[in-house]
């Protein structure tokens, strides 16, 4: 592929390094002392990115990492076409504390924002580096040459590879973000549908999964979590469980108790065997989950304003203006992964290296090192994929469980894997939240807007500062304290994210409170917030529209200026074949649900189809429609699966899920106490896909979930006339609505 | 330290025998060890996974004698006579099966975790009705579970591998 070269002024070579002056683009063009863009701010060095191997190819680094999302393929796809290589030509090497950016944590759909983003300007700086090496070598204009699969060619017909280069080049130096990224126009891999990297090993059986790590002289662990939360260990038979076949050491510090075998079955045995034996002091009995919400907001809580347009205050209400109110629910929801958190640790001369699913292993290794009490400088974590998490679930935590284990038999590698009732008991859940909203309406639109949301903190990873958030880190003898809640500011929020509407209301006041009590475990799923925000805010949109007589298209339409939101509304409704005025009935009813992720990420609407079985109460979705605008895309196959996952992924929230509990502790322990949507109860999903070239690339994990079970709750109001504010829709919630 | 390896009663090794994907493997054993351990750590086998260990997720969707089974709770010593055939005996990653292809070629997959299961069941599925309808195979695949929300892409892969397999 030949692409045009940046328009070389000069270059001279002063001392041994390569000096650059390329003409800049003016609406590219780095300013003295402005930030580097993406996450080439967390590390500027351009060889921390991109190194040229001697055969050619390019090994890119990335702090990010693999969750089932996609994210090796596309910021492989973006690294080969900055670098004009072919995609077996890019080696990407994931989130490795000891040999990559450090990128924080994989989540938040941030990933193709800031990683690629990074990943494009310094692929440009490279590509141009080694234009600048060839054109010196070749005594030529660097603006004669021309690239194609990594070999740079010139008029005359002469020819060097990036592999003959890359002894010439040094990347080690800071980026300067001097050198254009390609224009969209000019992609050739970017935008395609580039087939997934990982997923033919994941179908042939080939290794995929720290699961699937098996180094010489590995032994199995498995830990032995109390009662419920708070609890202490009074006493162990340990003699009994190291008499157990194939036990070579159990571990016990303060109340964490775990036991390492030869064999995995041994070692699931002999944790049976520790359950049985062990005596605990039961930590402080559970909310009764019956008043649970009520519970919540009895609780002290710190309130913050995140939105106040008052220009003038309504000293009275015009005639005709009427008030509304609601109040919204959502409960406690696990992230369920389908697989329980898996880690592999290993203990050796004083150092520790831990293989983990963990979203963050920079933030994760400081705070296990924290809690063994080691050097960070001796703790190495690599990102190894698991099953997928959807947020904070328990990989974190079994990376120190893992590392306690391993300690405990210097010099051989430990695999620890949660079991079904670990995983779903002690996972960190999304918080149980209310909702309230109340609005005028005065001549068909909305004249003041009053919203309320109630809910602990969303993040409590390892990340947080001022404590360690990891479950065994609270029971070790030397017992350390979890960090403190707080909320994520806006705008991307936390609890509060996609508080603030999107819509233009000429009055509007938010305010967020933060319950910093937390009955029970919770942290980041998936959303945040959003998920219940954005299914109290358009469901409230849908209760105005009603008493308002008009469509929920139209009045959504009718409430909102920013034209790449409205352009999201208009095609799902094309495509959904929308009817203004419609009538539900006989149990059918469509739905409609909007948001712009974060208020700053992917826009995306979706129009669900119910089917609600007056006898039973079953709430049915056979479709959903979905339009979404992520700026640039960079694969659509790739985004297309991740909407259409997440309008899945949300339907089986808002229909069934539910963490059950009771003042004993937590009930939900398998698939069936925390049932999910099954393959015949899944929607067919039909996802449009609306391509912005010349708009920054937005993250699209996280977008279609609010957008959905708005959609489907205001469906089911379409279909029987009955508004359900409390999640999930279930059956008997259903039933007992249409009384 | 106690003995790494399960001892009989008169103190000789337990060993179990097993045919997986057509060789016969002899595994240092108690006959009760599910079949996914045996598969996994013993054979070094990485398709079928754990997911629950209770038979509810399908992760570990193996086939006993052309019948799939939830490997993490059968025992392995029941299967001297069978034939199991782990999703490593369907084909390569240089020469898939027509199912491995198919979801490849659907890109259905997000993590992947449950991908195993579905498409042992969906082999299963096949061998008893060639020509499923959409319906037919999302009843076939009710018992296994998905996270991700890649089911219905699973249900295309499994319709297109069966349209190659019967024009093959």
């Amino acid at each position: 592929m030949n692409t045009p070269v940046l328009t070389r002024r000069a270059f001279t070579a002063a001392a041994g390094a390569i000096v650059l002056a390329f003409t800049l683009d003016p609406k590219r063009a780095l300013a003295e002392g402005a930030k580097l863009p993406g996450d080439l701010q967390k590390d500027p060095r351009l060889d921390a990115w991109i190194r040229i191997d001697a055969d050619g190819s390019a090994t890119v680094f990335t702090g990010k990492a693999e969750l089932g999302q996609g994210i090796v393929t596309a910021l492989t796809q973006i690294a080969a076409e900055e670098l004009d290589l072919p995609l077996d030509r890019v080696h990407m090497i994931t989130a490795d504390t000891a040999r990559t950016p450090d990128e924080g944590v994989t989540a938040g759909s941030q990933s193709v924002e800031y990683s690629g983003t990074a990943l494009r300007f310094a692929g440009a700086e490279v590509r141009a580096i080694l234009l600048d090496a060839a054109a010196k070598k070749l005594a030529v204009a660097a603006d004669t040459l021309t690239v194609s699969a990594g070999t740079i060619s010139a008029a005359d017909g002469r020819k060097m590879t990036y592999g003959e280069l890359a002894a010439a080049v040094d990347l080690k130096r800071d980026a300067t973000a001097k050198f254009r990224p390609k224009p969209a126009s000019a992609h050739t891999i970017v935008g395609t549908a580039v087939k997934r990297v990982d997923i033919p090993r994941k179908v042939t059986g080939g290794v995929a999964y720290v699961q699937d790590m098996r180094p010489a002289g590995m032994l199995h662990g498995r830990v032995v979590r109390p009662p419920r939360y708070g609890s202490k260990l009074d006493s162990v038979d340990e003699a009994a469980a190291k008499t157990t076949p194939g036990v070579v050491a159990v571990v016990r510090d303060g109340s964490f108790l775990g036991v390492v075998a030869a064999r995995e079955e041994q070692a699931i045995a002999a944790r049976a065997a520790l359950t049985k034996s062990a005596k605990w002091t039961l930590g402080p009995p559970l909310p009764d989950p019956a008043t649970i919400h009520e519970h919540l907001l009895s609780l002290p809580t710190e309130d913050t304003i995140i939105s106040d347009k008052r220009p003038q205050r309504l000293a009275s209400l015009p005639p005709g203006a009427q008030v509304m109110e609601a109040t919204y629910r959502r409960p406690y929801m696990a992230h369920a992964s389908i697989g329980p958190s898996c880690s592999l640790a290993e203990f050796k001369d004083g150092k520790l290296t831990i293989w983990s699913h963990s979203q963050g292993v920079f933030p994760n290794r400081g705070k296990v090192a924290e809690a063994l009490g080691m050097n960070v400088a001796d703790v190495r974590e690599i990102h190894t994929e698991g099953s997928g998490c959807y947020g904070h679930n328990g990989a974190d935590d079994v990376a120190l469980d893992a590392a306690l284990l391993a300690r405990a038999v210097p010099g051989r590698p430990v695999r620890v894997q949660w079991m079904r009732d670990d995983e779903f008991g002690w996972e960190p859940y999304g918080a149980a939240m209310v909702m309230k909203a109340k609005a005028t309406l005065h001549e068909g639109r909305v004249l003041d807007w009053n919203y309320d949301v109630w809910s602990n903190t969303h993040s409590m990873r390892p990340s947080e500062p001022g404590g360690v958030n990891l479950l065994a880190a609270w029971d070790l003898a030397d017992a350390k304290k979890p960090a403190p809640p707080r909320n994520i500011p806006q705008p991307a929020g936390g609890g509060d994210r996609n508080a603030i509407p999107l819509y233009d209301f000429p009055r509007q006041h938010v305010v967020n409170h933060l319950i910093k009590e937390m009955p029970l475990r919770v942290s980041a799923l998936r959303t945040l917030g959003a998920y219940a925000n954005v299914f109290a805010l358009e469901s409230f949109m849908d209760e105005l529209a009603l008493a308002a007589g008009a469509d929920p298209v139209a009045f959504r339409l009718a409430h909102l200026t920013d034209p790449r939101a409205k352009a999201v509304i208009e095609a799902a409704a094309k495509r959904a074949g929308w009817k203004p005025g419609e009538q539900g009935g006989n149990g059918r009813g469509r739905g409609i649900g909007f948001a712009k992720y974060k208020n700053l990420a992917s826009y995306v609407a979706v129009i669900a189809e119910v089917e609600v079985d007056r006898g039973s109460g079953a709430v049915r979705v056979p479709s959903a429609f979905a339009a979404v605008d992520s700026g640039q895309i960079i694969n659509p196959d790739g985004l297309a699966n991740q909407v259409e996952g997440g309008v899945i992924q949300s339907t089986s929230w808002t229909l069934k899920e539910e963490v059950r509990f009771t003042p004993d502790g937590i009930v939900s322990r398998d698939w069936e106490s925390y049932a999910i949507l099954t393959m015949p109860e899944v929607p067919h999903v039909e996802v449009e896909l609306i391509d912005r070239p010349d708009e920054r690339p937005l993250g699209a994990g996280e977008c279609s979930q609010g957008p959905t079970v708005a959609a489907i709750a205001n469906a089911v109001a379409h279909a029987t006339g009955r508004r359900l504010r409390d999640l999930p829709l279930t059956p008997a919630r259903v039933k007992a609505a249409l009384g | 330290m106690p003995p790494n390896r399960p001892v009989s009663n008169d103190g000789d090794f337990m060993t179990i025998s097993l045919k997986v994907n057509g060789t016969t493997h002899s595994v240092p054993a108690e006959p009760d060890t599910p079949l996914l351990y045996v598969l996994r750590n013993d054979l070094a086998l990485n398709g079928a996974k754990f997911g629950c260990g209770l038979a509810q997720c399908g992760a570990c969707t193996v086939l006993v004698d052309g019948q799939p089974v939830r490997s993490c709770v059968t025992p392995a010593g029941m299967l001297a006579s069978s034939e199991v055939t782990t999703i490593e005996g369907l084909g390569t990653i240089e020469k898939p099966h027509p199912l491995q292809q198919a979801f490849i070629d659907e890109q259905a997959a997000q993590c992947g975790y449950c991908i195993n299961g579905m498409l042992m069941t969906a082999k299963a599925l096949l061998a008893q009705n060639p020509h499923p309808t959409d319906a037919q195979v999302r009843e076939g695949l009710a018992l296994n579970l998905c996270r991700c929300g890649t089911h219905n892409r699973i249900v295309r892969a499994v319709l297109r591998a069966a349209d190659v397999i019967g024009r093959s």
